[in-house]
């Protein structure tokens, strides 16, 4: 039964412990919203929640927020208010489900959810900065706007050493210090340097740990789902970074890998494709969608939703405790850059997974409401192809919209696809 | 050796087809679809195992294929159209490596290896544009056969220009030109050219790589086909059978069953 352990203790652990402390941090929100904490508004690529961490701010993530809404099938309501209200239907799903969660006063189908007293949003998507305006407009409340230097053209990264890396960092650097600020105004704490490394040595934890999950999926058959498990995984790297329970359910969670690895224990019974995913799933059949890849064997074993809606965690970047400050900036510039590339040119880091996570095809799975992440997914289809001889699959839906997912054309595609990958495996004809 | 079956259900007519061992087409048929799906099935595969003269219990084995492809109860095995009309078109004509097929509700290119592996595929989105759907709301706005479509586009001097291949808003657009005194094959014309326009799109998203070949319903439009030559710039495949294309890649996916070689892995649960 999904979300209890196995007898042995160990097996599905990661997803039930998921769940409560995914639960848990959910009532806690609800608490904050009760009691009036001043809690910050956040995004998963950028979120800065080691800075907020120092000033004890409850955190809420509105990405995740309105996708629960998809995936408790209620997204329909709150999308149908935010156009009653006047938003187009061509505006983000997300933003449209947290606009009607902020008209319904925070009423959310997980609990109640607080107001913001600040936000802060990067420039790794442009709706990120928009959507921050809302909340200032609704609210008056002070919005941060992070702007991180992403991959210079034609792939080039610069790396420490590198004189254009150290003016990256400095310039980072100069806008933590200008969150500190903020954080300090409104929370009228002062700022702690030595909380600061106390963060930010659970936060090493869990990237590294999150970092070791993902690499063991290399495993044959795969650990676990990369697409519905691998996002459970995700809302707790994302709602739990920077704590000691964050680091405690990573630290058991490769744990529980590692002993599915040794022993061949996949997390689908017949593995017999094993595949990456490109883009954000399809939550309003997140399920269902999975199935129609899992009923003819096939498994997510990579996808780039991993890396980039950890905000670029997946990388494992360590600071240094010894330096916070700028080693949170390097981490920082280096992550969220990584969780840009990974939206924006995905095929490079794919050509290197083919082997290593010995990859059958790739699904690339653009949706409709998130044109940061979807509108260069068809180049970066085209540019893998050229690069590789792997069978690719391209299918669109949608995150949040029903309206825009029709099941039964969905499954002609996949079942063509994995049709194509059977042929592949088949001798040619005599 | 048995004999093999094809039946392709499409969202507007059920073809079938019945080949022998080497392959050849020995019977087919062809009925509209209507709202019994499964009767459909039935009727079209009793009506090709008429035509070839050949007793049920020669059948070897039969794929079905089209959107109601789970629906043939009697098949053995269900296969997409997208594998269907490719290894049809590859079978039919070797050289194929692109085949654009206009059916009923949707259109599709897709890119195939010369032994008729699926390399890529694309297809229309949730929107009959572009499809066979969109010629026959037209035919019905302008009160004219669907046979006659292609014929009369084909006298037209100067074509309009058609903005929108939404199938809703055609009848509309359509008699709006009407309106504003244009030759019904001016018409007719644009109506095309918005169809092929849109088709090569599709084909572009896969990469066009000759030779190409145009299976569907539509195939049977002259003025389709001729407008599809002078875009591409090159001359498309099409035969007599081409409407038959995905029930002929299914038929030859049974044999490839009774040969007990190359079949896609298939889904059985509407198998009888």
């Amino acid at each position: 039964m999904p979300g209890v352990p196995a007898a042995d203790g160990i097996v599905g652990r990661g997803m039930a412990s998921g769940s409560d402390l995914f639960r848990q941090w959910f009532d806690r929100l609800s608490t904050a919203a009760a009691s009036g904490d001043k809690t910050a508004y956040v995004f998963v690529m950028g979120s800065l929640v080691e800075i907020l961490r120092v000033f004890d701010f409850p955190v809420s993530f509105p990405e995740i927020n309105s996708l629960q809404t998809a995936v408790r099938r209620v997204s329909h309501e709150y999308l149908n208010q935010a156009e009653d209200y006047g938003y187009s239907t061509d505006i983000c799903g997300y933003v449209k489900a947290d606009v009607a969660v902020q008209l319904r006063g925070g009423a959310h189908p997980m609990g109640t959810l607080p107001r913001p007293a600040l936000a802060i949003a990067t420039n790794a998507c442009n709706t990120y900065v928009k959507w921050a305006e809302i909340w200032e407009r609704f609210y008056h409340i002070p919005v941060f706007t992070l702007d991180v230097p992403g991959t210079r053209g034609a792939g080039g990264q610069t790396w420490p050493g590198d004189p254009d890396f150290a003016a990256d960092c400095a310039y980072v650097k100069g806008q933590l210090q200008e969150l500190i600020a903020l954080c300090e105004r409104v929370s009228g704490k002062r700022f702690d340097i030595d909380r600061l490394r106390e963060v930010l040595g659970y936060a090493n934890q869990m990237s590294a740990a999150w970092r070791r999950v993902i690499e063991l999926n290399t495993s044959m058959p795969a650990v676990f789902s990369a697409l519905t498990e691998g996002t459970v995984y995700l809302g707790v790297a994302n709602g739990l970074r920077g704590t000691a329970e964050g680091a405690a359910y990573f630290r058991e969670l490769v744990e529980e890998m590692e002993y599915k690895a040794v022993r061949g224990l996949g997390t689908i019974e017949h593995e017999k494709y094993r595949l990456a995913f490109v883009g954000v799933p399809c939550y309003p059949i997140f399920r269902r969608f999975n199935e129609m890849f899992a009923e003819r064997g096939g498994v997510f074993a990579s996808s780039t939703y991993l890396w980039f809606a950890s905000g670029g965690t997946s990388l494992g970047f360590e600071y240094e405790l010894t330096r916070p400050l700028e080693s949170l900036a390097e981490g920082v510039l280096i992550s969220v850059r990584h969780a840009m590339d990974a939206m924006f040119h995905p095929d490079r880091a794919l050509a290197a997974d083919l082997a290593s996570f010995t990859l059958d095809g790739v699904v690339f799975h653009p949706i409709k409401s998130c044109r940061t992440v979807s509108t260069g997914l068809a180049d970066s289809r085209r540019a893998l192809m050229a690069r590789t001889n792997v069978p690719s699959l391209f299918i669109e839906s949608d995150m949040m919209d029903k309206r825009v997912v029709s099941e039964a054309q969905l499954k002609n595609r996949i079942d063509a696809f994995f049709e194509g990958l059977a042929t592949r495996r088949q001798p040619a004809p005599a | 050796m048995a004999y093999a079956a094809g039946v392709d259900v499409g969202s507007t007519q059920t073809k079938a087809i019945i080949i022998d061992g080497r392959a050849a087409i020995v019977g087919r048929s062809l009925i509209d679809t209507g709202a019994n799906v499964v009767v459909a099935a039935e009727h079209a595969y009793v009506a090709a195992l008429r035509d070839g003269g050949v007793p049920e219990e020669e059948i070897g084995y039969v794929v079905g294929t089209g959107y109601g492809r789970y629906r043939v109860t009697f098949g053995h095995t269900q296969i997409t159209e997208i594998s269907c009309h490719g290894r049809g078109a590859v079978h039919m004509f070797p050289g194929t490596r692109t085949v654009v097929d206009m059916g009923g509700q949707d259109t599709k290119a897709i890119r195939v290896s010369p032994t008729g592996e699926i390399l890529d595929f694309c297809m229309n989105d949730k929107c009959a544009a572009g499809t066979g759907r969109f010629l026959g709301a037209v035919a019905t706005a302008l009160e004219i056969p669907l046979s006659d479509l292609g014929i009369m586009a084909l006298r037209s001097e100067k074509p309009v220009k058609i903005s929108t291949t939404c199938t809703v808003f055609a009848e509309s657009e359509v008699l709006s030109w009407l309106g504003r005194g244009k030759k019904v094959e001016d018409i007719l014309l644009g109506v095309h050219n918005s169809m092929i326009s849109r088709s090569i799109g599709l084909m572009r998203r896969v990469g066009i790589e000759q030779e190409v070949t145009f299976t569907g319903g539509v195939t049977r439009n002259i003025g389709m086909v001729q407008g599809l030559n002078t875009a591409l710039g090159f001359e498309v495949n099409v035969s007599d059978d081409s409407h038959f294309m995905g029930a002929l890649g299914a038929a030859l996916f049974a044999r490839d069953h009774i040969c007990a070689s190359r079949v896609p892995a298939a889904h059985t649960e509407a198998r009888r």
